[in-house]
Parts: structure tokens; sequence; C-alpha cells
């Protein structure tokens, strides 16, 4: 095709990297809030009416928000076939236990006040808890195990395969780095919760979220911290060996890989890439200021701007590596050996140019049609409609 | 059958594909039913219609959230049990899932918070265009996720790449325009609009057989009626364009479902009913309509449709031809990696050169094995059949070969029945749509009481019938995931039997509760009835009851109406 000549193979490379990541990143922002108000519900809200407060500010919204994480599976998938069959395969039960997690915060979102029982109500409050809790630890988890390298092979004919038994494979995720990334993942979505509350919901409920959050941002700093530190002294990294062919085939054998003291290396070969750090602590600094002098609307932003800074320094730092692995560092997966072919990339790519924007938009025009509080007299009066 | 871990990643998605679909075709078809409701509401301004969609509207939801929850499940499901299939198709399959979460997932995810939240916040208008887009979003997921299933039935547009051991997209146009993806949508979508189409009758039915709610159940009814006939009768149509595609693409799945042994001569006979024997591959008690087979499979009376017996020899050729690609496809790689290791010691500079068009392209391997491959590339898939038995398909007995070949033969015995049952579902709607529509229109809304009962017994029967149809589509594949590309028994992630006991055992639980929790709430919300905007509703149509009597105009007041 001609057509695809416009842009070269690596350069869509990195685009399509770069896509993954804004999918990422605008998965963490938006349902980022929905879970973290889910994880919140327990502790924020005590009364049927103030519960239901709550879960109406993201009522409208989260089924929205919910297909940035579909879009991401599936843009994964698109872009780099092999990163989504050897992650999703690898981390088997780790993603069964996400899946259940995710199932059920729909279900609970919509079924919770269609009966008036209070065990009913309070088995799906929880049900909104294990929804938001658990998916955002276990993704922190995931980043936590990539970071370290996961244990898979590839053949020569590119079946991977996964060292260890079934229940070894999921319990050794949970080793001391990955349960911190997992912490951190956690606090920073329960201090964006924390935030969106503070902005839709008022009176005790939006007292009680802003405190929680302060509390959630200040371990969310402290861990991010804690994992850079560590990062730089305990945890080896990864390096093509020579220099990249960057437009090759996509098959991981033909490079090769070493492993380096550490990842950090990256800040040295480019530092401007320490800007994502620095927006990481700024973010969440300015969020953690904001809810504890109750501004409303720049909270939210600098949650947003701390989450940007968070995921993307994770992004940069690897590149140009995506899933490295323990066990043959040859059969890591990165940006140059991983992904698509030119046509589909350059295919994908225009159909992303095409509905992004339009997405966008109406996403935009729909959360001003909702701008605003939500009271417990919008919650109570509208029985039909809400929540 | 032992249970390994690729029986058993097949059953897990059979299970959950089959669950998932218990949902969608409402969403399908529902969708639109509110919308055409909505729409009447917002063209005549009567509050009934408004109460309508709200009430049906209700229940959309209750099933919709099932849908989005369940369809998590499929998204993430190939990554986890099927990742050699990822891989191996991930650059095809993977463009048609991606664009369906930009261009349908968003838009109607987007939209239907609106749709629930929004009566008051939007005008009439504007509340109108959220219900079509919510229609339109659901019904443009069906079509992107039945171009990636199409795919998986006709591999159009992709070639095989020795270089990154997978297929690769040569051109977006063949997989979109797939012959056979066009035709499983419109089918699929049709089926969609019957199983709404049902299910608004049969719960409007049972409203009249109670006397409750009637206004809402005679209005209800003309408009499932009316919608109901023409999608069952597209369901039939395209059904048929899908069987006629098949004659061409998928010889081997139309032969089972058909039973058809062996090669007749054209035109061939159609087996209405009958017992196949596999083993034996005749088919007992057949009783057989002459040329109707011929005519529907080949719209001809001279073209032959091939039977199994035929097929299995054509197969075991494309075997023997398949080893030889196969055969190519390892020395391709055995020279690769006699080239790399011999570059090694300068491994640096190598790299820097080979970023040009050198290492994108031939890879310095010889131009004659790379067209050996080519020309046999198309058989592959047929070698791979034999890692079933042999872990290198060059070394296979003659047996094995035999072995490989019968294994492209589906079991014919489920598939004959099911289908025959799918089509018999298919006849049945439509006869009682057509009753249902003429009595709405022409009979002045007076149901017989026997046509009511039917009615609500009636609305299991689609659901029934679609999950026949996606059995008859992807068992009849079988031995394939992507027909004459990649066998089944090698699409599966190299888990252990543990794994997925415990996620098999952990889904039919979960789903099972999930299953009685929504069957619970949907009968709850039935039994309630409409219960939004009932004031104004009331007032309005006392006041319409009225107008018609000082019209003078008997016939307009609703006869089954309980002022009367």
């Amino acid at each position: 095709m001609i057509l695809t000549d416009f842009i070269t193979y690596d350069v869509l490379r990195v685009i399509w990297w770069l896509l993954v990541g804004v999918l990422l990143i605008g998965f963490a922002m938006t349902d980022g809030f929905d879970m973290g108000v889910g994880a919140l519900l327990p502790f924020v809200a005590k009364t049927d009416a103030e519960r239901r407060v709550v879960i109406n500010t993201v009522g409208p919204v989260w089924e929205g928000n919910q297909v940035w994480f579909i879009l991401g599976g599936g843009a994964i998938f698109a872009a780099w076939p092999l990163v989504y069959a050897v992650s999703f395969s690898g981390f088997y039960l780790a993603m069964f236990v996400v899946l259940a997690a995710l199932i059920l915060r729909p279900v609970a979102f919509k079924y919770r006040s269609k009966r008036d029982s209070k065990l009913w109500r309070s088995g799906w409050d929880w049900a909104l808890f294990v929804g938001g809790a658990v998916p955002a630890l276990i993704f922190g988890v995931a980043v936590g195990n990539v970071l370290l390298g996961v244990p898979f092979r590839l053949t020569p004919e590119l079946v991977s395969h996964y060292e260890g038994n079934f229940l070894w494979k999921f319990l050794g995720l949970l080793n001391p780095f990955s349960l911190l990334a997992g912490v951190v993942s956690l606090a920073m979505l329960l201090t964006h919760g924390a935030a969106w509350l503070s902005l839709k919901a008022e009176g005790p409920v939006a007292e009680r979220a802003r405190s929680i959050g302060t509390v959630t941002g200040v371990v969310t700093i402290a861990g991010y911290a804690l994992a850079g530190v560590w990062l730089a002294i305990g945890i080896q990294g990864y390096a093509i060996v020579g220099k990249a062919v960057t437009d090759g085939p996509s098959n991981p054998l033909y490079s090769e890989v070493e492993r380096t003291s550490t990842w950090l290396t990256a800040y040295a070969d480019r530092p401007w890439i320490a800007i994502a750090p620095i927006l990481a602590f700024l973010g969440i600094v300015m969020a953690i200021r904001g809810l504890r002098e109750g501004r409303e609307v720049s909270t939210l932003l600098w949650s947003q701007l701390g989450i940007f800074g968070t995921i993307s320094s994770v992004g940069l730092t690897m590149f140009p590596f995506i899933l490295p692995s323990s066990i043959d560092p040859n059969s890591s997966l990165t940006v140059w050996d991983a992904s698509s072919s030119h046509v589909t990339l350059f295919i994908m790519l225009v159909a992303t140019a095409i509905f992004l924007p339009i997405i966008l938009a109406y996403t935009a025009w729909v959360y001003s049609v909702l701008w605003g509080k939500v009271t417990e007299a919008d919650v109570t009066g509208n029985s039909d409609t809400a929540y | 059958m032992e249970l390994g871990i690729v029986e058993l990643s097949r059953l897990q998605f059979a299970m959950t594909a089959m669950y998932h679909f218990l949902f969608v075709p409402l969403t399908l078809g529902l969708s639109i039913i509110l919308a055409i409701m909505e729409t009447v509401y917002v063209m005549t301004g009567r509050p009934i219609w408004r109460q309508m969609t709200k009430f049906w509207g209700t229940l959309f939801g209750i099933n919709f959230v099932l849908g989005v929850a369940t369809g998590l499940t499929m998204e993430f499901q190939f990554g986890m049990n099927w990742s050699y299939y990822s891989h191996y198709v991930g650059d095809i399959f993977g463009a048609p899932l991606a664009v369906e979460g930009l261009m349908a997932f968003f838009l109607e995810a987007t939209f239907v918070g609106l749709f629930f939240f929004g009566w008051d916040k939007l005008t009439r208008v504007q509340h109108l265009v959220v219900t079509w887009l919510v229609a339109l979003g659901s019904n443009l997921s069906a079509l992107w996720i039945l171009i990636a299933n199409g795919w998986m039935q006709n591999p159009v547009g992709a070639a095989f790449n020795p270089d990154t051991m997978r297929m690769e997209m040569t051109s977006f146009y063949d997989v979109l325009f797939n012959p056979v993806a066009q035709a499983k949508f419109v089918h699929t979508v049709s089926a969609g609009y019957v199983t709404a189409s049902v299910f608004v009758l049969g719960v409007s039915a049972l409203y009249l057989l109670k006397d409750k709610h009637v206004e809402l159940a005679r209005r209800s009814i003309s408009v499932a009626a009316a919608f109901g006939l023409a999608s069952a009768l597209s369901v039939v149509v395209l059904g048929d364009e899908s069987g006629y595609t098949e004659s061409h693409t998928q010889k081997m799945k139309l032969a089972a479902i058909e039973a058809m042994w062996e090669t007749e001569k054209a035109p061939a006979p159609f087996t209405l009913i009958g017992f196949p024997d596999q083993e034996a591959r005749e088919t007992h008690f057949a009783i057989k309509i002459p040329w109707v087979m011929g005519l529907i499979g080949t719209r001809s009376l001279n073209v032959p449709i091939a039977g199994i017996d035929q097929l299995v020899a054509e197969n075991k050729a494309r075997i023997k031809q398949g080893i030889v690609a196969y055969d190519a496809l390892v020395q391709i790689r055995e020279q690769r990696a006699a080239l790399s290791s011999a570059a090694k010691p300068s491994g640096a500079e190598a790299g820097e050169t080979s970023t040009s068009a050198e290492g994108a392209g031939t890879g310095g391997i010889s131009p004659e094995l790379r067209k050996t491959f080519e020309e046999n590339s198309e058989n592959l898939g047929y070698a791979l059949l034999l890692k079933r038995y042999v872990d290198d398909p060059r070394n296979a007995t003659p047996e094995q070969i035999e072995k490989a070949a019968n294994d492209t033969v589906p079991g014919v015995l489920p598939l004959f029945w099911a289908f025959r049952f799918m089509v018999g579902f298919g006849f049945l709607f439509i006869a009682f749509m057509a009753y249902f529509f003429w009595m709405s229109s022409f009979g002045g809304e007076r149901y017989p009481r026997w046509a009511l009962i039917f009615a609500v017994i009636l609305i299991p029967a689609p659901w029934l019938a679609a999950e026949l149809g996606w059995f008859v589509a992807e068992f009849g594949r079988q031995p394939w995931t992507v027909d004459d590309v990649l066998p089944t028994a090698l699409s599966v992630s190299r888990l252990s039997v543990e794994d997925l006991l415990i996620t098999l055992g952990g889904f039919v639980t979960f789903y099972s509760i999930l299953f009685i929790v929504e069957i619970t709430l949907m009968v709850k919300y039935i039994r309630k009835g409409p219960y939004q905007d009932v004031e104004e509703t009331k007032a309005w149509m006392a006041q319409h009851e009225r107008r018609l009597r000082a019209l003078g105009d008997e016939d307009a007041i609703p006869v089954a109406s309980p002022a009367e």
C-alpha cells in the first residue's frame, strides 16, 4: 500500500507507544475516579442517602469511562499482539480476579438501588468497593512486575511459555516491590476519587473525602518516592545489545537483550524525561493542598496531572521495553519488535485520528450537561432515574 | 474425550461467549425499539409513548449492564486463553476489535448514561438523539465484532509472514468487505431485533392477559409486531445468504450441516430430517427433497456441491502440500539463525546496516526457499493440523496424515440438528409476527387468548435460536479457529489444567449468581409495570378518550381499554 509509506515503520511504532500510553492514562484519569469513588464509598458515606449521592456522582459517566479500559485492551491487541498474548496469559489468574471485580462493578451500579432491602444494598456497596479497590491494586502490582521482568520465554514459533505452576505464577506476582507499586496505584486512585467527590458532592461526604484524600495523597507521594529509590539501588534494568533495529520485522528473537545495573540509566541518556516524575510530584502535592484548602476544579486537574506524570514516568523509564523477560532476556518485548505490521499500524492510526477527537468532543458535551453538584435532594427527588 | 487445556479452554470460551450472547441480542433490538417509541413521543407529544420508552428502558438497562459486564471477559479472553491465536492473527483480528471500541463502545456507553439520567437535563429532541446514538453504537459494535468473526470464517486480505511467524494484513478493504462478514452482520442484528420484538410482544401479551397496563401493551405490540415481522424476514433471507457464501468459502461446514457424505449429482437433494452417523458416513432414515439443496447452496441446477468424502480427500492433499510449506518455513528459520550467528562478532555494525530495506526485506534468505514457501503457504495451516499427533509435521506417517484429514470433519449430528431447529424457529417467528402484525393493523387489536398465551410461552425461543446459530457457526468451523489457517488445538495459551479449572469454576459460579439476580430483577420490574410519569400519562389518556368520544368515532376508542 502506497499510503502507508507516508509514515515510516519506526515512527509509527513510536506513535503507537504514545497512543497506548494516552489510552492507559485516559483510563486512569477518567475511570480512575470511578474506581476511587467505589473504593471510598463505605468510608465517606454512612447513610443510604449519602451513599446514593456518592454513587450518583459517577452514575451517568462510569460506563463511558470504562471504555477507556476496554479500548486500551483492544488497542494493545491491535498494535502489540504479542504483548497482549504474553501478558494476559502470563498474568492469567490475576487477570481473572481483575475481570471478576470489573464485572461486579457495573452490575453493582445498576442493581444496587433497584431493591429497598438493606442487606441487598450493603452487599452491592461492598461489591463497588471491591470493583474499585481490587483492580486499582492489581494494575499497580502488574506494573511492578513488568519493571522487575516477567518469567516467560518464547519458542522459535513464538509460542510463549510462562514459568512456574499455577499457584506460584499467581503468588509470585505479590513480591514486595510489586506490592509497593500496587499500594501507590491504589492510593493514587483513592486520592483521585476524593478529588472528584470534593467537586461533585457537598457537606459531610465531601469533607470526609477530603480528609481521606489528604492521607492517601501523602501515601502516594511517599510510596512513589520509595519505589524510585528502590529502582535506583535494588532493581536491575534491561537494554538492547548493540544498536536497536527499529524498522525490522516484529520478532523479539531477532534482537539480543542484556541486564543492566538499573533502569534509571535512562535518565542519564535522556535527561528530559525527568519532567515526568517532576510532574508526578507536583501534581500530587498540589492535589493534597487543594484537598486541604477545599478547592474543587483545580484539585481534580492537579490530581490528573499527578496521574499523567506517574504513569508516563514508568513508560519513559522503560522505553523501548514493554514487557521484559526475567528468565530469557532475549524474549523481551520492545516497541521495535512486538508491534503489528506497518499496514495495520497505519490503518489503526487513521481510525484513531478520525474517532478520538469525536469521542473527546461528545464526552466533553456529556460532562457539561451533567455539570454541577449531586445533592441528596437530586437523588431522592429522582428516584425513578437515579441509581 | 479427555479434558486437556484445549478442551477446557474451548469449554470456557463457549460458555462465556454464549452467556454474553444472552444479553446482546436484546440490547441490539430493544435499543432500536426504544428509539422508535421515543420518536413517536417526540413527533406526537403523547406522554404514553414517553412512559413506554421509560418502561422498556428500565428493562433495557437491567439487561444492558450484564451485556457490558460479560463483554469485558470477551475482550480479554483472547489474550488470556488463546494467546497463540492472539499472536498468530492479532495483526488482523485486533484491528476490528480496536475500531469497535473507538467507533461503537464509546458511543453507546457514553450516551447510555444520558439516556437514563438526561430526561430532565435535555430537550426532547436532544434526548431523542441520545437514544438513537445508543442504538447506533450498539449496532455498530455488532458490525465490528462480526467483521472480526467473519474473518475467522473466511480469512481474506492476509498472508503468512515467515519473519514474524504470523498472519499479517495485506488488505484492510478485503477484511472490511468480506462477504461472509457482511451477511453475518445483517443476519445477527436481525436476530437481535427479532429477540427484542418477541420479548416486547410476550411481556405485553402477559399484561393483556392480566388486563393490566393495557394502553402501554397495545401500543407496544403494534410496534413489536411490525418491527419483528421485518426483522424475522431479514433473518431468514440473510441466513440463506450466509449459506450461499458458505458454499464457496466453508464447504466442509456446509456439507456437515447438511450431512452430505458424498458429492451428489447436481442439483443435490435437501435432507429434511435424518440421523447422521459419523462412523459409517451415512444418514439413517433420511427424508430427502430433490433439487432443493442445489438451489439453496449454488442457486443453480448444474453446479455440484462437494460432499464430505471428496473434501476429506482434498484436505489430505492439502496436508501434504502444507508439509512442503512447513519444511520451507523451518529452513528459512535455520538460514536466518545461521546468518545472525555469523554476524554476531560485529553485532553493532550489523545492527546499524540492517535498519535499511535489507533488514525488513529478504534478510539474506535464499529467494528459491521463499518462493517455495509462498507457493505452498496457503496450506501451511493443514500441516499444523498434524501437530496434534507429531511434533514435527515433516515426520508424519501416512496414518497420521489420514487421521488429520479425518479431523477436518466437524461433528455432523449436532450440526445437522442444531441447524434444523434454528431454521424451524426462524420460520415460526415469521408466522408469529405476521399474525400479530395482521391482528394489530387490520384485526382491530382483538387478540385471542390462545395467541396471547402462545406469545408469552414463545419468549425464550429467540434466545435458543440465536445460541443454536452461534453453535452452528463456531462448532461447524472446527477443527479450526481460523478456517484453513490455524487449528484450534494450537491456538490455546500454555496454561495448566489447574488454571483453567479455577477460572472455569469461577465463571460458572459467578455467572450463575448474576443470572439469577438479573432474572429476579427483570421479573420484579415486569410485575411492577410502568411506574414513571404515571399521573401525567393518566391525565392525558383520560383527555384523549373524551376527545375521541366527542368526535363520535366509536371505532377509535380502544376496544381493549378497561375504561370501556
